[in-house]
Formats: C-alpha cells, sequence, structure tokens
C-alpha cells in the first residue's frame, strides 16, 4: 500500500525528440524523488531543473484552466498539472506528446491544425444587428434554461486532449475532431446566435460531425466536463431535423429593452458620471 | 450537402434492414421457436419453402426493399471507414465510383433473381 | 509562428483499435466496424449464392450442396451472431447519435457524468440482447 506521507523514488520515462539532432523520438528515464502529492508537471520541471535542461513542454496556469499542458500519460491523454503521480499508482510514469498532432520537440505538439479547424467554425455569435452588435443599447434576452443549453460546452480549454483521444481523428485529418465541432454546437445551441445557415455550410461537409461514430473518449478524457461527444451527438440531431425539414426555426434572442414609463423608485442616488 | 443528406439516409436505411432482415432472420434462423413463411415439413432452406415464399408478391417487394437498402446500407458504411484513412481526391472519386456501381449491378443481379424466381414459382 | 511542420504523431489504424486503457463504447465501436465489414462481405456472396433459385430446383439444391458442412454451418453462426451484435448496436447508436438517451447539457461537476455514463444502461442492455439473439439464434444451427 502506497504511503502518500512518504517521499518516495519515480521513473519519469519521456518521449525525447530534438529536431534537429534526432532521427526519430525516443525515450528517456528519468529518476528523482517524488513528494507527495506531485503533479506530472511539478516531476518535469524537477527534471528540468536538475537531470535534463533540454526538456521542453507547454505549460502556464499550472492550475487546468489554461490548456497548454495536455499530455500523453500512462497511456491516456490528461493536462500534466492536473494529474498527481500518485494517482497514476505506479512508479513509472510514461510522458509523452499528445498523440495525433505532428511533434514539434519533445513534449510539444502542433496544435495550428486544430485551431484552423476551429476557426473554420465560426466560434462566435453570428447576428444580423451590427449595429446593435457595435453600439449595445441592451443586453439580449436568455433565460436560465437557454443557457443550460450551451454552458457545459463553454468551459472548453482547447487543451487537445479529445483529439489525441478521437479514433476517427487518429486516421483522418479531415474530420474537424471533437473541439471544434463541440465548439461550433456551443454557438449553434446559443439562443443569441443566428449563426446556423453559415456554420452549416461547413458542417454539412466532410468537415462536419459525420465520422463520429460515438466512441466516447473525448468524453471520458476531458480535464473540463464539457462532454464534446455529447455537443457532437446533439449536433448531428440539429442537422438531420435541418435537413428533413422538421423543427421549428428559432430567431435569435431580442434585445431586453426597459420598458417605457418605469419611474425610479424613492431614495436611490443616480449613477456616477462616466470615465470613458 | 451530400454527407447530411447521406448519414440521415443510411441511419433511416438501417431501422428499414433492422425490420426487413429481423424478419429474414426470424424466417431463416429462428424457425425452432417461431415457424412463419414456411409452410412445407423440413428446412427453411429446403426448395419447397423457397418456392413457397419465392411466388408471394409481399417476398417479392420485400426482398427488393431489403436488398436496395442493405446494398446501401453497406457500401456507404464501407466508403465511410476508407475515407476515414485518408485517401487522396483521386482515390476518393474513383471509390465512389466503384461503390456505385458495385452497388448498382448487385442491385440489378439480385432484382433480377428474385423477379425470375418470382416467374419460375408461379409457374410450378 | 513556428513554421516548422513537426514529425507526423497519428496513432492511425491502431487508433480505432484502442490499447487496454479505452472504455466499453470504443471496443464497442471497432466491433460495429468489424461486424460490418464482415456482414458486406458475406451479403455479396450471399446474393450470388441465392440468386441460383432462379435456374429452378437443381440449380439450387447444387448451390446449397456447396455451401454445406460444419465449416460452413460455423462461418453461417457467426454471420447471425455478427447481425445480432450489429443489429442491436445500430439501434443504441441511431438512438444516441439522434441525441436520444445521452441526457441533456448540466453544469459539469466534478466527477463528470458524460453522455457515455448516460448510455451506459443502454449499452449493457443492448449487449445482453444481442447476446441472447445470438444464443437463440444458435439453437437452428446445433442441428
Amino acid at each position: 500500500m502506497a504511503d502518500h506521507t512518504v517521499t518516495s523514488e519515480v521513473v519519469f520515462r519521456i518521449r525525447r525528440f530534438d529536431p534537429t539532432t534526432d532521427a526519430d523520438p525516443h525515450w528517456e528515464d528519468y529518476r528523482f524523488p517524488c513528494p507527495p502529492g506531485m503533479t506530472v508537471l511539478e516531476g518535469l520541471k524537477q527534471i528540468k531543473e536538475s537531470l535534463s535542461p533540454t526538456l521542453a513542454w507547454r505549460s502556464s496556469c499550472r492550475m487546468g484552466v489554461c490548456g497548454s499542458c495536455g499530455m500523453f500519460i500512462n497511456g491516456r491523454p490528461r493536462l500534466a498539472c492536473n494529474t498527481q503521480v500518485s494517482e497514476l499508482e505506479s512508479s513509472l510514469i510514461t510522458v509523452a506528446p499528445l498523440p495525433n498532432f505532428n511533434i514539434i520537440r519533445d513534449l510539444v505538439p502542433d496544435l495550428i491544425p486544430m485551431f484552423k479547424a476551429h476557426a473554420e467554425t465560426q466560434p462566435y455569435i453570428i447576428r444580423d444587428d451590427t449595429n446593435e452588435q457595435q453600439q449595445p443599447t441592451g443586453e439580449y434576452w436568455q433565460s436560465a434554461h437557454q443557457l443550460e443549453q450551451y454552458l457545459q460546452f463553454s468551459y472548453c480549454i482547447k487543451c487537445g486532449c479529445c483529439m489525441a483521444a478521437c479514433p476517427t481523428y487518429a486516421t483522418d485529418p479531415v474530420y474537424a475532431g471533437p473541439m471544434p465541432l463541440a465548439q461550433a454546437h456551443r454557438y449553434n445551441s446559443d439562443s443569441r446566435d443566428g449563426g446556423f445557415a453559415a456554420r452549416k455550410q461547413v458542417l454539412s461537409g466532410e468537415r462536419g460531425p459525420w465520422r463520429c461514430h460515438f466512441a466516447g473518449e473525448c468524453s471520458r478524457v476531458c480535464p473540463k466536463g464539457v462532454d464534446p461527444a455529447r455537443a457532437i451527438q446533439l449536433m448531428k440531431r440539429q442537422l438531420v431535423f435541418d435537413y428533413l425539414k422538421l423543427g421549428k426555426q428559432k430567431c435569435p434572442a431580442s434585445i431586453a429593452k426597459v420598458p417605457d414609463g418605469l419611474k425610479r423608485r424613492e431614495g436611490i442616488p443616480e449613477t456616477p458620471p462616466r470615465t470613458i | 450537402m451530400r454527407d447530411q443528406r447521406l448519414w440521415t439516409w443510411h441511419i433511416g436505411a438501417g431501422a428499414v434492414i433492422l425490420v426487413l432482415l429481423g424478419l429474414h432472420m426470424t424466417v431463416m434462423h429462428l424457425d425452432a421457436i417461431v415457424r412463419i413463411f414456411n409452410p412445407a415439413p423440413g428446412e427453411p432452406v429446403d426448395w419447397a419453402n423457397v418456392v413457397a415464399r419465392s411466388k408471394s408478391v409481399f417476398f417479392l417487394v420485400t426482398y427488393v426493399l431489403l436488398l436496395g437498402t442493405a446494398l446501401f446500407h453497406g457500401f456507404y458504411g464501407l466508403r465511410n471507414i476508407l475515407f476515414e484513412l485518408n485517401p487522396g481526391a483521386p482515390a476518393k472519386k474513383a471509390m465512389n465510383g466503384l461503390f456505385l456501381v458495385a452497388g448498382l449491378v448487385l442491385f440489378a443481379i439480385g432484382t433480377w433473381a428474385a423477379w425470375a424466381g418470382f416467374t419460375v414459382a408461379r409457374s410450378a | 509562428m513556428l513554421e516548422n511542420k513537426g514529425r507526423p504523431n497519428r496513432l492511425g489504424v491502431k487508433g480505432w483499435l484502442g490499447g487496454g486503457r479505452w472504455g466499453f463504447e470504443r471496443y464497442l465501436y471497432a466491433l460495429h466496424r468489424l461486424t460490418g465489414l464482415a456482414l458486406l462481405a458475406y451479403f455479396v456472396m450471399h446474393i450470388v449464392v441465392t440468386s441460383s433459385r432462379a435456374f429452378g430446383e437443381n440449380a439450387w439444391t447444387s448451390a446449397m450442396g456447396l455451401v454445406k458442412g460444419p465449416l460452413f454451418s460455423m462461418g453461417e453462426f457467426l454471420v447471425f451472431a455478427a447481425f445480432a451484435f450489429h443489429a442491436v448496436n445500430g439501434i443504441r447508436l441511431a438512438l444516441v447519435e439522434l441525441g436520444f438517451a445521452i441526457g441533456h447539457p448540466i453544469e459539469p461537476v466534478y466527477p463528470y457524468r458524460t453522455s457515455v455514463d448516460e448510455q451506459r444502461p443502454l449499452a449493457i442492455g443492448v449487449m445482453i440482447l444481442a447476446a441472447i439473439l445470438a444464443i437463440v439464434g444458435g439453437i437452428g444451427f446445433l442441428k
């Protein structure tokens, strides 16, 4: 039984690759003491400080919100900062770069194709009233129920773990992947958005969700519980109903204007003057 | 676009095949549990039973329907699997053509066989 | 911006098969593909063999004679089992991929209950049904 109060030794087996000197990636082992509570990211920093100063990886926030440190740890895509060595229940920790992306160096994947696919899905609110968007006169109506329809998908931190886990993306670079599709659905299901027709141009073709076959791995590995599999199936439902002309056309949310004839309650001070 | 339409038809075809192939499997393989459309004694593949089914208009229509939907469903699935291996554009075009032709040829063979079987059974 | 394209690192077809750390549904996906291909191959042969009935009783009997024997019987049972799995799993996939049985979007609270967890009872039920169907159909092949 592992004693979580004692510092033990751990071996990090890291997939190293320096494009200027190496022909192929290779494994290298690093043994060092592992205090209780150490995360994989802290282990990498320990290696860089004392064992191998040339080790390269991406990280930033070290608390699971920036999405930089996605890696293939003990056979599963995870965030290095979010993964404690003790939870892996092994004294051998294999760390490799995220699969399904080109390796730039060591643990650094080339995420550009994912971001390109993401940009293609037009991941922003698309509405006709551009004047209102430039000079807003009020907020858009949205009920709590409407918020719930897309809120889960908005928690995506674009770490790429879902893309590494997807079996279709493992062979097929044309498939957009769980992240871009889930983010497209995040906007399609946002009641303030009117861009379904625009996104449909991309989503009804080969770049769409049609090559997803619900292996469900993307949702299982997502560190933020975004559940891209759910988003993609809901998107397929929306697109199929659109093809079969079932379901109502929803108008984008209207502006919540303050009703006329309202009087201010007594005793409330005026707002201070604008500073910008 | 095409993929949206093809996928919808693929799922629809699956639903149709579920019913029709389910019926076919029940007739051919579940005869120990529920014997339907096997009027003659013996195996479901015996000539007497085959003739009894072949001469029925119901079977003519449902066999041709099952043939068409199953060929579409199967070749679309195969196309999907092969396209996910990321072939080049000329290979994709070639595959699209090949599967269409193969599907149509097999459909023609099967429909001819169903019709010929129908006339043979009716005249026997 | 870094123009370096980097070294390719896709999992390829191995990614379809998983690696032992993957979930139940990923194996169902791989098996669904496998059974689909097997059924298609069988189907093409089946069309050709059964079209012999158009040529009368003798042609039919000789065609059936070609496909008799324990090896063919075993093969046909496997086809039936493949059909049982593919059909019943196909029902699950049709339901799930049209957005049923996967639950509504919710505020994610750790430990996350994903759409995969929501449809898990359906997946288990589907597997049990497929097994029952395969066994029931297999009885006919024992003769």
